[in-house]
């Protein structure tokens, strides 16, 4: 992106190095329930990889397990986790719940130093003049820029959303879109969404899960910048041919 | 406006049974008469009520942070846990007013007894508010926190105590309603001061009127607790409306 203002102080973006995220022969299973078997998947660094499959594929059960959360699973390196509902703790202002994971870690000179870089996080979610507040007064679309102002927070090597705008309604859902690609640019990601035209304005690849054991399709590269124009005849026409793909029993694709 | 209409009507039928059936005052003193002892024993009442507010103050306090502190520790250490939560639940099999008497001969007439026994009939329902509370954090917060590999204490006190606090609110609202029970029961039990003790002093004597006053007073001081608990915890916890 070229608009990020140049002046250092107001810099929100990562100052680690993007990192890449492999997954290697990984299996998982809820008791005999099956999700994953032998799954080899590789996120390229510095990209967002949207992860697309209908309810119940198992792409929550990926993301978790990537982010260390299901039992027996140990996450590859330190993530950043956005999950479907905002998790802001109603007792911290704005500005607490963005820095809620360098609160929690209690090194007082870490949570200093990032005061600055989560007030102009806050700004770039157009909630500067809020971080005093309690998110009780926030709308659904306000607290979910305040969960992404966190996630980005956390400068982890990469961000795991998982459904993230699943709640919000559609043109909400747009706008938040447009900040979140701008916000990821430059960062690993790995967004799992059921709505492909989500997918396709800010994957640099999209991929299709589908069946159990899931298997994951071949990477589906959009045309163009991420936020892309959602009526970008190119993009409705990839849009299509995802929906078809979705809707396809697995034999049939797999054959 | 309903509840005060009921209590006038309730009130002027008590007055009008004493008129019409002549019973004696020692047995059923005409709220009149309750009224006119109030006014004239205004001094001795406020006197009393001291007594027992600091009983039912200190008893509440010692209960909320005994009871706090252990609910901390259950949802802190599995151990603790394991060995001790049973004992906690099995120990509200004792009735604790049979325990009075000996609180008394352990503690003396003064004002411990009280303050104990008030304390240990709130310690219950603080506990397993607290500890509830404490255990039923939304599930996607610890899932955050772990991801931010925040350490467990720090789960427990910035997060899951915060979440719990509306839990312990409740639990001291409840606290605050019966640890008049507690203070009142010590001062029936063994006592030189104190509402309860003025109730079972002015029966004794025939005062029946006076016992009618100390009870009315007992009432608005229970009353008064309960309303500033709620109050407190509304203060102290404003997030909790939102049910998190």
């Amino acid at each position: 992106m070229t608009d990020v203002p140049a002046d250092p102080s107001f810099r929100a973006s990562s100052a680690l190095p993007a990192a890449a995220l492999d997954v290697r022969a990984a299996r998982i299973a809820f008791g005999d329930r099956v999700v994953a078997r032998d799954l080899d998947l590789a996120f390229p660094a510095g990209r967002t990889t949207c992860l697309l499959g209908r309810s119940g594929v198992g792409k929550t059960s990926l993301l978790r397990w990537l982010a260390g959360l299901l039992p027996g699973s140990q996450r590859a390196q330190p993530v950043a986790w956005m999950a479907q509902a905002d998790l802001l703790m109603p007792w911290l202002t704005v500005l607490d719940n963005v820095l809620l994971g360098y609160r929690l870690r209690g090194d007082a000179a870490a949570l200093r130093a990032a005061g600055p870089r989560a007030r102009a996080l806050l700004a770039e979610v157009g909630l500067a003049d809020r971080a005093a507040e309690r998110p009780e007064g926030l709308s659904g679309g306000m607290r979910q820029r305040v969960a992404l102002a966190r996630t980005l927070c956390e400068d982890r090597p990469v961000v795991l959303m998982d459904e993230p705008f699943g709640h919000l309604d559609a043109v909400t859902r747009l706008d938040l879109q447009d900040v979140t690609a701008r916000l990821l640019a430059g960062r690993t990601a790995v967004l799992v969404t059921h709505d492909p035209l989500e997918a396709l304005r800010l994957g640099h690849e999209v991929r299709v899960l589908s069946g159990a054991p899931v298997t994951i399709g071949p990477a589906i590269v959009p045309p163009g910048a991420a936020p892309r124009d959602p009526a970008d005849p190119a993009l409705i026409a990839l849009q299509a041919r995802l929906v078809a793909d979705l809707r396809a029993p697995p034999e049939g694709r797999a054959a | 406006m309903r509840p005060l209409v009921t209590a006038l009507g309730l009130l002027l039928g008590w007055e009008a049974l004493v008129r019409l059936t002549g019973v004696p005052v020692y047995i059923l003193p005409p709220p009149s008469t309750v009224l006119r002892v109030l006014v004239e024993r205004a001094d001795l009442l406020l006197a009393e009520a001291a007594w027992t507010a600091a009983e039912m103050l200190l008893g509440l306090a010692l209960g909320l942070v005994l009871g706090g502190g252990l609910a901390i520790v259950f949802a802190a250490s599995a151990g603790w846990r394991r060995w001790a939560l049973p004992l906690v639940i099995v120990s509200q099999a004792i009735p604790v007013i049979a325990l009075a008497p000996l609180l008394v001969l352990w503690l003396g007439y003064g004002m411990a007894s009280k303050v104990a026994m008030a304390a240990l009939v709130i310690f219950f329902p603080v506990v397993s508010a607290l500890y509830d509370g404490l255990r039923r954090t939304e599930p996607g917060w610890i899932e955050l926190a772990r991801t931010m590999d925040a350490p467990s204490h720090a789960v427990l006190l910035q997060i899951r105590l915060p979440a719990a606090l509306p839990a312990f609110a409740s639990g001291a609202r409840i606290a605050a309603a019966v640890a008049p029970i507690g203070a009142v029961i010590g001062e029936w039990v063994g006592a030189s001061a104190g509402l309860g003790y003025l109730v079972t002093l002015s029966l004794a004597r025939g005062q029946t009127p006076l016992a009618f006053a100390a009870l009315v007073v007992l009432c608005l001081l229970g009353l008064a607790l309960y309303y500033a608990t709620d109050w407190a915890g509304r203060r102290l916890v404003p997030w909790q409306s939102q049910g998190a």
